[in-house]
């Protein structure tokens, strides 16, 4: 069954300032966001990402073009007239009421019955786990505790898509952990479509169903945490997410969608090539420092010296020299009888698979 | 053990040592306002505790012995002939409830005008506030006296106003507006109006205004983000700018005496005409003490409400 578009933007424009300091915070961005999904905007500070959030949730006006919640335009409805909540990163709690009048007061607003209201702030309060806790005022609990009625109190209105503005940023490092896990698990039992915003890429790597890469106010990739990881097409999501080595190549002609690329010691690949992609004799690649491996057979892509070893348990890292003089990190995993003991300044070569090559479009 | 005690009973004498120096130091810094609070203020309210319980004197001033005359004269007349009939007098009450309405106005005209204000100071760029405040505070600068002089320039019947409409055409005769209770209420507005303006201020830009965004967000309107969200928010700046201005206004003296032209008093002119015209210094006492009891009474009722309202909500 083909699923409904829940939230989309078509050619999203946001420019913040007049005259000649103008910032371009969000340049033509368009995506479409499917129902039921756990969608990730995931980039640096200053990227956009947060922008791109407060146009759906409509506290910005777009400079240009649309925001449209399942199909219909939104872009002029105030935020009160459209059916979406947001977590904010400060949680916004209101000081001055206990965290069930917290979680009612959209419902109140809404005009939802008495015994509804107290309902569904009880059911609330259980789906994040803080049962015990509606009577307290939001001073009198921890950040954790915060965050979950933050959630509670959008959810309770049941929205077509909870906004979630970096909602774990305040958190200490195992609270995020478990709240990652709970507000996957929320996702999942509410069936709500999730708009996620986040800089740290683990979180939107263990948490997303899909990923939006965002730099200088453009979405640069959009994929599944999969795709996003081991099939980065741009330097920036390349180098963005997770470690990795960036290598240039020389590249031949292509021909029926695959290309030739050459590697410094000689060996050549044949990959596809992605689409978008126009190489001009030279081309960048991505290769993740867990794909490759060290090797002293002959039959070796790149060559280069160890400059240090690093034992971290389940694996084991390399930092090399290669022979331009570019640094290379190599990450062998740590396995019974499978340890070769390799020394610090010794020349090795490096061994991958056609498949450990990701060709970059720039 | 005994090792391990010795230190902490140590630390302990240390600790209660250093608490008394720091409470000694503390008093010190206290005591020449305390000094001056006593001297000045608990002093003249014993005073005037012991006048309001004798009798007057023919030439003003006091004659030592001791009469409940002030207080049964706040609300009774002595017949002229015969002393010992009393009847019901309500004009001191009349001049209290009218000080009481024209303060009540003084209190909920300056909220209706300070809160927009004050909210549009405190949703300023952090850099230009600084600048609003002077401007508000900007009144302080000149005596309350020549301000309502000037005040009475603008609204005498030659004023600039009369003459003003008078030659756009837009009345033909001046509309009496010195020596009226109106006169009076605004100039009691104008007087107090950053008493009031000044604790929103402080309260409103202590808001987070993420939490507007937040009600916003809630589908809470303009109206109901003001009434739900805003205005709970900025209830100490509310209620402390209330009492700064609704006390003072009150027992104003100088306003109602300039604007009011004397013929309807407030409270401020009856106690001064006791203890200048009238040489009823005892009255004046008793009066002064009423409205004491009168202010504390409404403060009292304050108190009670917000604590209960805190308990409450825990």
């Amino acid at each position: 069954m083909e699923k409904q578009i829940a939230v989309e933007a078509r050619g999203a424009t946001k420019i913040f300032g007049t005259g000649e300091e103008t910032v371009r915070a969000l340049d033509d961005v368009s995506v479409a966001i499917r129902e039921n999904q756990f969608f990730t905007l995931l980039g640096p500070s200053g990227c956009g990402k947060t922008t791109l959030l407060r146009l759906i949730a409509g506290f910005e006006l777009p400079s240009a073009g649309d925001i449209l919640l399942e199909g219909q335009s939104v872009t002029h409805l105030p935020p009160y007239k459209r059916l979406v909540n947001t977590v904010f990163q400060s949680y916004a709690l209101f000081p001055h009421m206990t965290v069930a009048e917290n979680i009612a007061f959209g419902l109140e607003m809404r005009g939802l019955g008495k015994a509804e209201t107290a309902k569904r702030v009880e059911e609330m309060l259980a789906l994040v786990r803080l049962g015990k806790l509606g009577g307290r005022r939001p001073a009198q609990l921890s950040g954790g505790q915060q965050q979950r009625v933050a959630l509670a109190r959008a959810l309770a209105n049941r929205p077509k898509v909870l906004l979630l503005d970096e909602p774990l940023s305040a958190l200490d490092l195992k609270l995020r952990k478990e709240m990652q896990i709970e507000l996957k698990r929320i996702q999942l039992e509410t069936g709500i479509t999730f708009v996620f915003v986040t800089h740290d890429q683990e979180e939107a790597l263990t948490m997303s169903d899909r990923i939006a890469v965002m730099n200088f106010g453009k979405i640069l990739q959009i994929g599944s945490p999969t795709a996003i990881y081991e099939h980065p097409t741009s330097r920036f999501v390349a180098d963005f997410i997770g470690e990795t080595n960036l290598v240039e190549v020389g590249a031949a002609a292509p021909a029926n969608g695959h290309v030739r690329l050459r590697f410094a010691a000689g060996n050549e690949v044949e990959v596809a090539l992605p689409e978008g992609v126009a190489p001009g004799g030279r081309a960048t690649v991505a290769l993740r420092p867990e794909r490759i491996s060290l090797t002293r057979d002959a039959a070796r892509m790149l060559t280069g010296r160890i400059d240090n070893i690093v034992y971290f348990g389940t694996d084991t890292s390399f930092y090399l020299t290669l022979d331009d003089g570019k640094p290379l990190l190599v990450r062998v995993q740590n396995r019974e009888g499978a340890r070769r003991s390799y020394e610090v300044g010794e020349q090795v070569g490096i061994a991958f698979r056609p498949d450990a090559v990701q060709l970059l479009r720039d | 053990m005994a090792v391990a005690a010795a230190p902490a009973t140590e630390l302990a004498r240390v600790k209660a040592v250093v608490g008394r120096q720091t409470a000694l130091r503390r008093l010190a810094l206290l005591a020449p306002a305390l000094f001056i609070v006593f001297l000045f203020g608990v002093c003249p309210l014993f005073i005037i505790l012991i006048y309001s319980f004798l009798e007057s004197g023919a030439y003003g001033g006091v004659d030592w012995v001791f009469s409940t005359d002030a207080y049964v004269s706040f609300l009774f007349t002595r017949d002229m002939f015969d002393p010992s009939v009393m009847s019901f007098n309500s004009s001191n009450l009349e001049i209290f409830w009218r000080s009481f309405l024209l303060a009540l106005f003084a209190t909920a005209a300056s909220l209706l005008i300070g809160f927009p204000t004050a909210y549009f100071m405190a949703t300023r760029p952090r850099s230009t506030r600084t600048l609003w405040l002077f401007l508000i505070t900007l009144p302080f600068w000149t005596n309350l006296l020549v301000r309502t002089f000037a005040m009475m320039l603008l609204i005498r019947d030659e004023g600039f106003i009369n003459d003003g409409l008078i030659w756009f055409g837009v009345i033909d005769r001046p509309i009496v507006m010195l020596y009226t209770d109106f006169a009076v209420a605004l100039g009691l507005l104008y007087s107090f109006l950053p008493f009031m303006i000044l604790p929103l201020y402080a309260s409103l830009e202590k808001i987070d205004f993420r939490l507007v965004e937040a009600g916003f967000d809630l589908y809470a309107n303009r109206a109901k983000v003001l009434r739900r969200i805003i205005i709970p928010l900025a209830k100490p700046g509310i209620i402390a700018g209330s009492i700064l201005v609704f006390i003072p206004a009150l027992g104003a003296y100088i306003t109602p005496t300039l604007l009011g032209g004397g013929r309807d008093l407030m409270i401020g002119n009856l106690i001064a005409l006791q203890f200048g015209g009238s040489r009823n210094w005892p009255f004046g006492s008793a009066l002064a003490l009423i409205l004491m009891s009168v202010v504390l009474v409404f403060l009292m009722i304050y108190a009670r409400v917000s604590s209960e309202r805190n308990v409450q909500h825990g």
